[in-house]
């Protein structure tokens, strides 16, 4: 039987790379700037933990085979190199993708957090509760009303507590079901929870933070291509979870000034 | 380092009655099969709430007979509802975790063999150690609760995260006294696992007989020892974490609460707290959890496997340090569960570094158990084919672990089905492989009767095969965007993937009906297998030495001397090719 376990770990291993070697599930594509440091960084760590994983398994099915169910009493012998040789293979083969992936793919990380949006990127505040996302922008007078917890009322569709009778700034902000923005324009998403914690999550644009309640958040990206795509929530919020999306319209410069325009007009 | 304590007290007198003999045992061996038996239960109950939510997300809309019972408002005629779906999600995680990845290969296992391994009579505080049991069992009892009370069980996830978890019943069905109960089993159970491990160091350190070296204990008897540090300094974290939970659900306070929330139109009068601070105590205990699953996994499969092999392991001493650092380095990892939780974006870089750094001594291990079995002479049974084969598992699931020990990609495959695949891979189907092949290796020592081995490795076939076809998938769900702890897919992008989901499916009911086998033979071997030899395995060490099952006291009113560490194997003994702990002859090699 131990000849069986040889045959069925090396069916498993190869069974189970060949999805990944013959592409079969990849990513969807990449509407970012930022994106392609990620799918790259993702590539190389599936060329690394791939190749382990299936020489873990080889090996593994490969001495199960050998030196299984020998005549009882057989002879029994150590691998040369002994435990010092396992130990320096672990250090050399781990430490080696420990430094190629951990240091040096940190860049791909540093792409997302550590580079500041541009002066001119758009400011767009995004609310997240149970369970809808809403989108509000400045309006003309490019400031954000203050908002008041106490005055939301969605009924009156007055999703963010908005109180324009009062604040000045508030008057203008345009508020939206779905997050229209222009292409190749820089994007910064200031994040407000309303209730419990939330998550955004566009595959495309390779971005996803959650939306932390008491703590406003901000991400930044460039989406590149126009077309619409998903916005779901990846932070178990409740029982209507799974139902949690919006779209993002990325539109070319002038269908969305044309999309503000209307918005402008609608108020 | 030389043992202390050469000559003990009888611990406790015989016990006498039905009670004292059954249910309030002071006998570490009883309480020791009174966890595994807990644990058995918790995971078919875990499992079938497994089959309810696989079943649901394929075939949303079929009736489950006879779970409108259980449930009429969250399965109105057998019919899943969303928020019943994320019950059993919660359930099932909570049970398979705390009740069954704890509760079996640590406290259920370490209980029966860590006195017997160090040659004790019992642990060195049975009352505490009958405390522990019983208040898991309260746990237990609290946790199952939920399914029968109107508000049914809670349906925020096992990681129960606030404010969810913490504003009461105004965020959703569940979440009003079944989070209650949630929260107070699980401090309870924090309670019997603080207990316990205190018990399990007081024990390894104080009640070694003579000759029994720490170097000299077994590698599962280490493995126990480090779990219990490990729990000791985690559940000291989550029983406070759970208490002030508790204080904002029925107090009134805000610990992980701000203010302004607004939910189901009721402005929450609370104001000050954070919810990351739920997560930061949460995963300072979660992460470790991982190992005090997987640690005593490692330890069982080491010993099944050198017996196994009729040859010592390359070196137990490396796979004791590798251990050792792995439970220091487990208590620096937690923010990896953060990245993209609004952490300070440098803490996710100072996270990743240990992150990676711990698949340096998970790689060790690993290498040390390929590398023993070359030249070995590996006996086939269905405890050594669990042990290889969680080698296996524990290979595909360390590998994804390195996807999501980089914050970049993390952005990209946080809260996908590739962590479902990850996790369940490492620290559930691998430590469920230790259980079992435990549970296959010692059931003769524990119950005096054989397994029967046919059934065993039928039952290790469909269980290696049928992970492999449910996990595996996972992963490549995960990869192209698929959403987890979602009830149905009702969006653009992931209904294209419900062939795969069907797949699962289908190998899950497969594998899960493959389990009755295991609980089959378990029940029949119990009364009618073979009547087990002290040492049907060839064993050294000190379990082996003694009758199966062994007497209340364990040796009698002998104790025993240890003259060896436990790897004589492939040497000339006067037995055969092995030469037990406490005999005192001479070792010839070759």
């Amino acid at each position: 039987m131990g000849k069986l376990f040889g045959v069925v770990v090396a069916l498993i291993a190869i069974v189970s790379a060949y999805p990944i070697v013959a592409h079969w599930y990849v990513q969807p594509i990449d509407i970012s700037t930022h994106g392609h440091a990620i799918d790259e960084q993702l590539a190389d760590t599936m060329a690394e933990a791939g190749l382990s994983f299936l020489a873990a398994q080889l090996l593994l099915g490969f001495f199960v085979w050998r030196f299984s169910q020998r005549k009882p009493g057989a002879k029994v012998w150590n691998i040369p190199g002994g435990a010092t040789l396992m130990v320096a293979a672990a250090f050399i083969l781990v430490g080696t993708e420990i430094l190629a992936l951990g240091v040096l793919g940190q860049k791909a990380w540093a792409n997302v957090y550590f580079t500041p949006p541009k002066p001119d990127a758009m400011q767009i505040q995004a609310q997240a509760g149970q369970f809808a996302f809403y989108f509000r922008y400045p309006g003309v007078d490019g400031k954000f009303g203050p908002l008041h917890p106490d005055k939301i009322d969605e009924g009156n569709s007055n999703f963010f507590g908005l109180d324009p009778a009062n604040d000045v700034e508030s008057r203008d902000d345009i508020v939206s079901a779905e997050l229209d923005v222009p292409v190749n324009h820089e994007i910064q998403l200031l994040m407000h929870a309303k209730d419990v914690g939330h998550s955004f999550y566009v595959r495309e644009l390779r971005i996803q933070q959650d939306f932390v309640p008491g703590l406003d958040l901000a991400v930044h990206f460039t989406p590149t291509q126009t077309g619409k795509y998903e916005i779901v929530c990846t932070q178990l919020c409740g029982l209507g979870h799974y139902n949690m999306k919006a779209y993002l319209n990325v539109l070319s410069q002038e269908d969305f000034e044309k999309w503000m325009k209307q918005k402008i007009s609608e108020q | 380092m030389e043992q202390t304590l050469p000559q003990p007290a009888h611990l406790h007198a015989p016990p006498e009655g039905f009670l004292r003999k059954y249910v309030f045992s002071l006998d570490h061996k009883v309480i020791g099969k009174q966890y595994y038996g807990l644990a058995l239960v918790a995971v078919f109950t875990g499992m079938i709430l497994s089959w309810l939510m696989r079943f649901h997300l394929v075939w949303p809309n079929a009736k489950v007979p006879g779970l409108d019972l259980l449930s009429k408002t969250g399965a109105p005629g057998g019919v899943i509802t969303p928020e019943y779906y994320l019950s059993l999600l919660t359930m099932h995680g909570t049970l398979m975790v705390f009740f069954v990845l704890t509760n079996a290969p640590f406290a259920g296992f370490g209980n029966f063999f860590l006195p017997i391994q160090i040659g004790a009579e019992d642990m060195a505080f049975p009352r505490f150690n009958m405390m522990s049991f019983w208040t898991t069992a309260a746990a237990f009892v609290v946790l199952v609760l939920a399914f029968f009370i109107p508000d049914g069980p809670p349906i925020s996830g096992w990681t129960a995260y606030a404010p969810l978890s913490a504003v009461g019943s105004d965020a959703g069905p569940g979440l009003g006294w079944g989070q209650n109960l949630w929260a107070i089993s699980i401090g309870l159970f924090c309670i019997g696992q603080l207990l316990g491990s205190l018990n399990f160091i007081a024990t390894t350190l104080d009640l070694r007989t003579k000759g029994m070296t720490l170097m000299r204990m077994p590698i599962c008897t280490w493995a126990w020892f480090i779990t219990s540090c490990i729990g000791l300094l985690a559940f000291a974290v989550l029983l406070p974490a759970c208490l002030l939970l508790i204080l904002d659900r029925m107090a009134g306070t805000s610990f992980f609460i701000p203010s302004g929330l607004v939910v189901s139109d009721r402005l929450q009068n609370h104001a000050g707290g954070s919810p990351l601070l739920w997560q930061h105590l949460f995963w300072f205990f979660g992460h470790p959890e991982v190992y005090i699953a997987i640690l005593p996994a490692m330890g069982i499969v080491s010993h099944v496997l050198v017996t196994s092999m009729r040859k010592p392991l390359l070196s137990a001493k490396v796979i004791i340090y590798s251990m050792i650092s792995i439970g220091f380095l487990s208590y620096m990892v937690w923010g990896h569960h953060m990245f993209v939780s609004g952490m300070n974006p440098f803490s996710s870089l100072l996270f990743s570094f240990p992150t990676l750094t711990i698949t340096i001594p998970a790689t060790i291990l690993t290498l040390i158990w390929l590398g023993s079995l070359y030249g070995a002479n590996i006996r086939i049974t269905a405890a050594s084919l669990f042990a290889l084969g969680f080698i296996s598992m524990f290979v595909s699931g360390g590998v994804s672990g390195f996807f999501l020990a980089q914050p970049s990609i993390d952005i990209y495959l946080h809260a996908t089905y590739f962590v479902v695949g990850h996790f369940h891979m490492v620290m559930g189907v691998a430590a469920i492989f230790g259980i079992l092949s435990g549970t296959y290796f010692w059931f003769p020592k524990m119950f005096g009767r054989m397994m029967n081995e046919s059934l065993g490795k039928l039952h290790f076939w469909f269980t290696f095969i049928g992970t492999y076809c449910i996990f595996m998938p996972f992963h490549y769900l995960g990869l192209v965007g698929n959403v987890r702890r979602y009830a149905s897919f009702v969006d653009d992008f992931m209904p294209a993937l419900m062939p795969v989901h069907r797949f699962v499916t289908i190998a899950a009911l497969i594998t899960g009906a493959a389990q009755f086998i295991f609980l089959y033979n378990l029940i029949y071997s119990r009364f009618r297998g073979k009547i087990a030899s002290a040492n049907p395995w060839d064993g050294t060490s000190l379990e082996w030495s003694i009758p199966s099952p062994p007497p209340w006291n364990n040796f009698g009113d002998k104790h025993p001397v240890i003259y060896h560490d436990p790897h004589q194997y492939g040497v000339r003994g006067s037995k055969g090719d092995f030469v037990m702990q406490d005999s005192p002859e001479q070792i010839v090699t070759g």
